[in-house]
């Protein structure tokens, strides 16, 4: 079948999409854009959390045809998403896709080079507050665990612009980490509230 | 949480440069990691690609009749369907047994083994047709605990042994025995005022990294293969994937792909064999992905273990001998159990003096699931016993468990059960003091003015109590942790470092093989490289083969290993880049002759401070490149009758105190805190070794509540292999974790380094059993911890 849907403010199409294939597959292997984890496709880790027309779900759930017409929103545009809703201040899904569409083709990944400064100075990167203070606050372990966390307190902080520790701990208790011991995570989502009221 | 420095390193030379060590650098990774543009391995696609699928056993020990596979070859979109008559040239791998079926040939072992692989166009047709695979099992008796494995007419895990323990295990389906015997343990247990006796059962742990196993094979035009994958030592894999493939080790290029955690589950082989297969048969690029029931079947688990503990003490609160037993069930193949089971025995007394002691440790095969290295590595099963041991000691004496402890803790210069002299820090009253000095949590943090936040209670947002019923318990427990590869293994890492002038700037590369597996280890190689030839620039080039190894990411060696290996490769390409000096500008200057020079921001200066060169003008068009392997002191194996041998490289320590809250009607448990102090030698990225240790602490707190594999013993079937059924911490069952960290340097490890990553994984478990011990006053001597041991039900 053909499914219709805007990623990331881009209006995509699939074709040939199985009936049991989930948005999770349909984003990492059809549209290239593998920022959203495979973790358990089971809905119990929280490593494929997209928004939905605006709400937090888990990609491996859905089916891809339910999805059709819809708005999503992955990590990898993020930043601009954050980006429109500060200068719209609205929080409706969408927005402009920028530079970041698109995976990591093995060529690119062949050609990867961690490079000594690159979080610090973000290499020209635009990130939003949640993944800058993900990376400051020493958030991403091995990181596999870390869109999915970025999506959900993202979320929580459009709905809640200075969440308790205990609402951030229920925002994300549905996000499995196995590496942080969470300290640092709820660290990130602290600073990220902080440095936006700070801005505001 | 700052750290706290109460000693000098003794062989660091301070320099100045941004970003070296010692400083909270960020990781390199970070950027690609939030914007999810990092490739896991997973990740990876190609075009022309297939999915590879693979048929496990359903059975836990049969014999395999027949495999009918045409079915599942019609299929529309199949492209191969391989089975063991398929392989080309060795049938077994292994790291320490080639003992590991790469496809099962003759019998299956274990529950979940792999019997058959397919090649399809989409994972869901490989799916399908996996499923049309027909295999006619004839059933075997099942071994699946001690008196099982070794009773007289036992039938064999594995029939012809010819491992190098084979020849001295009393019986062969026991993989390696260890007894350690110093002193009189009989003579010592008269001098006892008191002696306890406990029973101690370790749950199976999953490593459940959220990164599956995964990655992609493609196959090359001069018949080999290029393998991308998520591995803790690729040059590991490499060894024993060439003998299975029948190809020289040259033919295939391994690089490693992103790794979404490790914990000691990748040191063995996955899907790097049967994707290579699948791509050498079919001319096609392979990508493999586990699934989550699939990873649970796909990697060796922590061993579950039985251990029986007896302990004397004086009046005075003198431990005085030590008889223990550590039965681990390593399961159907040996994977690392044989070394386990030497970390078991040799750490098995606890960071404690206990001069005269009767040790035994035995890995047992079964038809249980495989199980070898998981952080912590044989410490951790023997951690949960003699910490139990010393509050049934300290209860009987009347003391204070903390006090009691430090009566009989190591320090420096003590002497292990083994013989080996604890020649570095070993700060065990000291940590444990810190613990406790720290202020207690405030007493019902759940009680709101308008009544309570039911997210702060045990059973959380199901609502399950307002606080009536609950009580709270506080334990401590400290271990000790061995760190590097012990018992006479040629532990090395290699380090290639490049120096060059890009763009007018002086910059440095390093090539390593070690696996990132988010530990930080890519943040403190440019730290070290930083700090060592004084450039700011430095790139840190893709693991791969194309290096010397660098050995494995685990038992805590890559900062101390493959960070040596840097440090003293960047030393060698000092001293080149400095003769180039000398060359050029010796006739300057004398002090080019006479003084210690350092490279310091991006310059060439004296000890004295005096800037002699840039190296931007040293190197000019030079470019000077360093190849070279680093070792640690030698260890020796321990004796086979008496356990004596310096075994072990270095010693790391930990303590934890735990706070509880226990609804005691439900039987539910809520963590409140989980302290923790380490010494950890150096710290040389502060923001990684807080990470390391609370992520440590928090695997720690699943095995006490939560977490465990559950086999099936009637028919050694895996009942909950998916995260609905195996329970991992979540952010609401962890407590806030306040990290205090010493720095007391090791003067044999470069910068005073001490492995952080597996001591926090030890004394984590028995510091909540304690606190929960302390709240309801039950025995409880099984991990984990479910509501009906709380409540009797």
């Amino acid at each position: 079948m053909r499914v219709n849907f805007t990623v990331n403010g881009r209006q995509q199409e699939a074709d040939d999409v199985w009936e049991g294939e989930s948005l999770l597959y349909v984003l990492r292997e059809r549209m290239g854009l593998p920022g959203s984890k495979n973790a358990c496709e089971q809905g119990e880790c929280g490593s494929c959390t997209v928004r939905l027309n605006g709400v937090p779900v888990c990609s491996c759930l859905v089916a891809a045809g339910q999805a059709e017409g819809s708005e999503i929103v992955t990590v990898e545009g993020l930043a601009d998403y954050a980006k429109q809703r500060r200068h719209e201040a609205a929080s409706h899904p969408g927005g402009a896709c920028g530079s970041v569409c698109g995976g990591t083709s093995l060529q690119e990944a062949r050609m990867w080079q961690a490079k000594g400064t690159d979080s610090q100075t973000g290499e020209g990167t635009q990130l939003s507050p949640i993944q800058q203070a993900f990376i400051d606050a020493g958030a991403v372990q091995c990181g596999f665990c870390t869109p999915g966390l970025l999506v959900a307190a993202d979320e929580l902080l459009e709905r809640n612009a200075s969440p308790s520790d205990a609402d951030i701990r229920e925002a994300l208790s549905g996000n499995l980490c196995r590496c942080t011991g969470y300290e640092k995570i709820l660290d990130a989502v602290r600073l990220a509230a902080a440095r936006q009221e700070e801005t505001v | 949480m700052a750290g706290t420095t109460t000693g000098a390193p003794t062989n660091v030379t301070q320099k100045h440069s941004k970003g070296g060590i010692g400083e909270s650098t960020l990781r390199p990774d970070g950027t690609l990691k939030v914007t999810g543009e990092f490739a896991y391995s997973s990740d990876m696609w190609h075009d022309e690609m297939l999915w590879g699928q693979i048929l496990r056993s359903t059975i836990a020990h049969a014999e395999i009749v027949s495999i009918d596979t045409s079915e599942a070859l019609a299929m529309d979109g199949v492209h191969a369907v391989l089975t063991a008559d398929d392989l080309p040239a060795a049938k077994n791998y292994g790291m320490e047994f080639q003992d590991t079926p790469v496809l099962a040939y003759g019998k299956v072992r274990h529950h979940g083994e792999p019997v058959a692989l397919v090649a399809a166009d989409h994972p869901e047709t490989a799916r399908r047709a996996a499923a049309k695979i027909r295999i006619e099992y004839r059933e075997l008796p099942l071994i699946t605990d001690e008196a099982s494995a070794t009773a007289p007419d036992a039938i064999l895990v594995h029939e012809n042994r010819d491992d190098h323990h084979a020849g001295h295990v009393p019986h062969p389906n026991i993989v390696h025995r260890q007894p350690i015997v110093r002193g009189n343990a009989e003579e010592a247990a008269k001098k006892a005022d008191f002696i306890v006796r406990g029973e101690y059962t370790f749950g199976m742990q999953d490593q459940a990294f959220l990164g599956p196993e995964s990655g992609l094979a493609v196959p090359a035009e001069d018949g080999g293969v290029d393998l991308y994958v998520a591995t803790q030592w690729l040059h590991s894999d490499l060894k024993q994937i060439a003998p299975c493939l029948g190809l020289p080790e040259e033919k295939i290029r391994m690089t490693m792909s992103g790794v979404g955690g490790a914990f000691g589950g990748r040191e063995d082989i996955s899907m790097q064999i049967l994707a290579s297969l699948l791509a050498l048969r079919t001319g096609k690029p392979v990508k493999m992905v586990y699934n989550r029931y699939e990873s649970f079947f796909g990697h060796v688990h922590r061993h579950p273990a039985k251990l029986t503990y007896e302990h004397g003490a004086t009046k005075d609160g003198k431990l005085t001998h030590l008889k223990c037993r550590i039965v681990l069930d390593g399961g159907a193949y040996a994977s690392s159990t044989a070394s386990v089971v030497g970390n078991a025995a040799s750490l098995s007394v606890g960071p404690y003096v206990v001069e005269d002691v009767e040790i035994e440790a035995v890995g047992l095969y079964s038809n249980n699931p495989p199980c070898g290295a998981m952080r912590g590595f044989g410490a951790v099963q023997a951690c949960f016993a003699y910490e139990a041991q010393m509050d049934k000691l300290a209860a009987k004496l009347d003391m204070d468990p903390v006090e009691f402890r430090q009566i009989n803790a190591m320090s420096q210069g003590a002497v292990m059960p083994t013989g080996q002299v604890v020649d570095s820090p070993a700060p065990v009253a000291e940590l444990l003091r810190r613990v406790k000095a720290r202020p207690l949590p405030p007493e019902q943090q759940w009680a709101t003015t308008e009544g309570s936040d039911v997210r702060a209670l045990p059973g959380g947002l199901s609502n399950t109590t307002h606080g009536e019923g609950v009580v709270r318990g506080i334990g401590y427990a400290v271990g000790i942790k061995n760190v590097g590869f012990s018992e006479g293994f040629d532990d090395y890492s290699t380090a290639r470092i490049r120096m060059e002038v890009i763009n007018g700037e002086a910059v440095a590369t390093v090539h390593t093989a070690m696996a990132e597996v988010g530990q930080g280890g890519v943040t403190i190689h440019a730290q070290i490289a930083r700090t060592e030839l004084g450039v700011q620039q430095v790139t840190i080039h893709p693991a791969d083969t194309q290096v010397g190894s660098a050995g494995s990411t685990s038992a805590g060696r890559q900062t101390y290993m493959t960070g040596g290996a840097i440090k003293n490769s960047c030393e060698l390409v000092r001293e080149q880049v400095l003769e180039i000096g000398r060359r050029k500008f010796g006739s300057y200057h004398p002090a080019w002759a006479t003084a210690e020079l350092l490279l310091e921001g991006g310059k060439v200066v004296t000890d004295g401070g005096e800037v002699l060169a840039t190296l931007t003008d040293v190197l000019e068009d030079e470019v000077v490149e360093i190849e070279e392997e680093w070792r640690h002191r030698p260890t020796q194996a321990f004796d086979l009758v008496t356990g004596q041998g310096n075994g072990h490289v270095q010693y790391a320590f930990a303590a934890h105190r735990a706070v509880v809250e226990v609804d005691t009607e439900l039987g539910l448990v809520k963590v409140v805190e989980l302290a923790v102090a380490q010494d950890v030698g150096k710290a040389v990225n502060p923001l990684s070794v807080i990470g390391q240790i609370q992520g440590g602490t928090v695997q720690g707190l699943g095995v006490a509540v939560m977490e465990e594999i559950i086999v099936d013993p009637k028919t050694a079937k895996v009942r909950n292999p998916s995260f609905t059924d195996y329970l991992l911490p979540t952010i609401l069952d962890t407590p806030t974790i306040p990290v205090d960290y010493l720095e007391l340097a090791d003067p044999n490890a470069p910068y005073g380094v001490r492995g952080i990553g597996e001591a926090p994984t030890l004394s984590s478990t028995p510091a909540v059993l304690a606190a929960i011990r302390d709240a309801t006053g039950l025995e409880l001597n099984k991990t984990p911890v479910r509501p009906e041991h709380l409540t009797g039900t």
